[in-house]
């Protein structure tokens, strides 16, 4: 199973990955993950891929192969479209954050889903920046959308509650439990 | 039990498992976390950041003069801060094992430049060991430490971004105890100089000799036959991905490449009716099959430049056409320095005096990007201030405005140097040091500067103006580049200044919460704004242009700085 999380540096997409990885080791999986630090995350693009399975060899995932896409911004959706398989589950959060181009006023934010669907139909929108807001939680977006993401994959929701009572400090361990259970009906 | 863990932090842990008793690192993608990790899981081991690579490796060297085990750690451009010590190190007596980790950076994620440290290992006649996974990069540091002391020689553990970065699941292993310090004198092993040294270096010959033939039995290197028709000899991160793309094909995987185990790879190579290398970066392991007469294939079809992944080693191999794909035209989004950091303000005010900006490493090297473009070089750690003084000596005094900005961590890893010379070769550049009082662009690591150590114990904080003053620098201000009119003018004078000029520009890096930004965004009166894009200028991320019109973002930290220029006074709020 291939799992690719994109986003923006700063949005929490390297927690969730590791989060992920975690319930998967739980759930008796051969686990690889990979991402970039260092200069790439200052408010640049990010992804992070995750597989498991049997046995994984490559910590990357190989084009056209990923299954599911997880993306904490509309726009990085559409960025990383080459790895997706035919048909695979792309998961959006409804947000935009403008790049520097658009930012300065040189073009539009784009429309990304004409580049999806070239590969997939199943494109299911999050309202996680607006559920956090809500919760009075901002920082929150990423169990949010652990939550959607989880009813997409294998593993036991028990094992999530076990993975992030075991990986967040207990301060934020309740509001962020709560946002994942908000997120799997999200 | 088992952990899922990183590159970094599996060697960490190794390091623990060896019973190492002494870390020295100065931090650089991808390389940092091995430290951190030390420091905040393991605090049996002595760590410590090093203001460089030269001194991580000295320190480490005189630990394990004691006895101790010790370990620096680097990426791979800090191996060329290092090389001094580097190259010698193998002609001296080992007591305990010492280990040098070399995180390089194929695609240059986070780095000037995509060198392969496989040949320093080469180069100081050491032995080399690359894991695959996040296992034997913990594995793979407890052997290193094992033949390190084992053969008497320092061992290169090499990693990459890929290697470091990503996680796996590793079993915890049993932990060995730290070997007791005791004072020994060997000065014939110890004291290189040429008389000494002389009679070490054949002493190092017959060494890799041992070592060729410890790599030829030892488990660091195993064959695993698949099909005969291709054979892959691989190493490092490569191997996973051709693995992925092969998994039928028969494997020699060198955990050890260097020195290279011959006879292994000739019978590997009898085997298989085609042989493929397949590595990232230079062609060093193919280069060696090939010298011992075995034709191979490997870079006629794989690049020399950039990572590798399955996608890529599948299609060489194959020499099938990549599957054709139009990439999506996206608006980009490269990095840049956050909303509300000081390094855009000073950058911003030297541009606008019109000086010519010798960069360095370090966030602010992003101000090279537009609307900013306020980087002119970036070469390596230190080089900005011999280059502003190269260029400002050229023209002489008065003739073109040459300025060098520095980072305060750079500054004392290499720039200190360059500024004596400016000193005492009497140059008429401005420097400008860019002190936010942390190692920024790694992830905020402390320094001699910041008063705290690894382990957060308060100790020394250098004095920045007292430090170059020392060295010989009278023209000496200080300025906060929140105040954008005193720093324009602060810069102006300097310029103008017939003689070395040195400006500290001091304020904390904005992911420190510094107190001076107040953390509320400001907001745009459209009324007043005219569109003059002014403020757009700064390329600030929180600021907006649409409908003619500049707007501020929710990202905004209310630093002032766009308020500041607005000649219209149409920013406000916040401070």
């Amino acid at each position: 199973m291939n799992v690719l999380m994109t986003g923006v540096g700063g949005q929490g997409i390297i927690l969730a990955s590791d989060m992920l990885s975690d319930v998967m080791m739980r759930a008796g999986f051969d686990v690889k993950k990979s991402e970039i630090h260092g200069m790439a995350q200052r408010g640049g693009s990010v992804m992070s891929h995750v597989r498991y399975g049997r046995h994984v060899s490559s910590p990357l995932i190989p084009l056209g192969a990923c299954d599911v896409l997880l993306s904490f911004e509309e726009l990085e959706a559409a960025r990383y479209v080459q790895y997706l398989k035919k048909g695979a589950t792309v998961i959006i959060n409804r947000y935009r954050l403008a790049p520097p181009s658009v930012i300065s006023g040189g073009e539009p934010y784009p429309d990304i889903l004409p580049v999806l669907r070239e590969k997939t139909d199943t494109i299911v929108m999050v309202d996680g920046t607006k559920i956090a807001e809500d919760m009075g939680n901002p920082k929150g977006v990423n169990t949010i959308l652990l939550g959607r993401l989880s009813t997409f994959l294998e593993a036991d929701e028990s094992l999530w509650i076990e993975a992030m009572n075991s990986m967040l400090k207990e301060k934020i361990r309740t509001a962020n439990i709560e946002g994942f259970r908000r997120g799997r009906h999200a | 039990m088992k952990k899922i863990l990183s590159g970094n932090e599996a060697i960490a842990r190794g390091a623990y498992e060896a019973g190492v008793g002494f870390a020295a690192a100065y931090p650089g993608t991808p390389s940092t976390e091995v430290l951190e990790c030390i420091a905040a899981g393991y605090p049996g081991i002595h760590a410590e950041w090093t203001p460089n690579e030269k001194v991580a490796l000295e320190v480490a060297a005189g630990a394990s003069y004691t006895g101790a085990r010790a370990m620096a750690v680097m990426k791979h451009v800090g191996v060329n801060v290092a090389a001094d010590p580097l190259m010698t190190l193998p002609y001296t007596l080992i007591r305990g094992g010492i280990v040098l980790v070399s995180a390089d950076d194929p695609e240059l994620f986070s780095s000037q430049n995509e060198q392969d440290n496989r040949h320093y290992a080469r180069f100081a006649k050491i032995p080399l060991l690359e894991p695959t996974t996040s296992q034997e990069a913990k594995d793979f540091t407890k052997e290193a430490f094992k033949i390190s002391e084992q053969f008497g020689t320092p061992v290169m553990l090499r990693t990459t971004t890929r290697i470091s970065h990503s996680m796996g699941i590793v079993e915890m292993g049993e932990v060995a105890g730290q070997p007791v310090p005791s004072i020994e004198r060997h000065p014939a092993e110890w004291v290189m100089l040429p008389a000494n040294a002389r009679v070490r270096h054949p002493l190092i010959e017959k060494r890799l000799l041992e070592l060729k033939e410890y790599a030829n039995s030892s488990p660091l290197n195993s064959v695993e036959m698949g099909d005969g028709k291709i054979g892959i000899i691989s190493a490092g991160v490569a191997y996973q991905y051709a693995k992925e793309a092969f998994p039928g094909a028969s494997f020699l995987k060198l955990g050890m490449p260097y020195p290279l185990p011959d006879r292994l790879v000739r019978e590997f190579a009898s085997k298989v009716d085609e042989l493929w290398v397949v590595e990232e970066l230079d062609p060093f392991m193919e280069d060696q099959i090939r010298a011992l007469g075995i034709a191979c294939r490997g870079k006629d079809r794989l690049p020399l430049c950039g990572e590798l992944n399955p996608d890529i080693i599948g299609t060489a191999i194959s020499g099938a056409a990549p599957e054709p794909f139009r990439k999506p035209a996206l608006p980009g989004r490269p990095p840049s320095m956050c909303p509300g950091c000081p390094h855009r303000s000073l950058l911003w005010a030297l541009r606008r005096n019109k000086a010519f900006i010798a960069g360095d490493i370090g966030c602010y090297t992003l101000g090279f990007l537009p609307p900013l473009s306020a980087i002119d070089t970036c070469l390596c750690m230190g080089a900005g201030i011999n280059h502003a003084h190269g260029m400002a000596t050229v023209f002489g005094p008065g003739r073109e405005k040459i300025a060098a900005v520095i980072g305060d961590s750079t500054f004392y890893h290499s720039g200190i140097t360059g500024l004596t010379n400016l000193a005492y070769n009497k140059g008429a550049a401005l420097v400008v040091i860019l002190d936010n009082s942390t190692t920024a662009m790694t992830g905020a690591q402390d320094h001699p500067g910041t008063g705290v150590t690894i382990g957060g114990e308060q100790t020394i904080r250098l004095d920045l103006e007292k430090l170059v003053k020392a060295l010989g620098i009278e023209w000496v201000k200080t300025v906060d580049p929140y105040d954008v009119k005193k720093t324009r003018k602060t810069i102006k004078a300097a310029l103008a200044h017939d003689g070395p000029s040195v400006i500290i520009s001091k304020a904390p890096c904005v992911l420190l919460r510094s107190k001076k930004v107040p953390g509320e965004p400001l907001c745009v009166d459209p009324e007043k704004c005219i569109g003059c894009k002014v403020c757009i200028g700064l390329g600030c991320p929180a600021i907006e242009f649409r409908d003619e019109k500049s707007s501020i973002n929710s990202s905004c930290v209310g630093c002032g700085v766009c308020g500041e220029l607005c000649a219209q006074g149409a920013i406000g709020g916040g401070k």
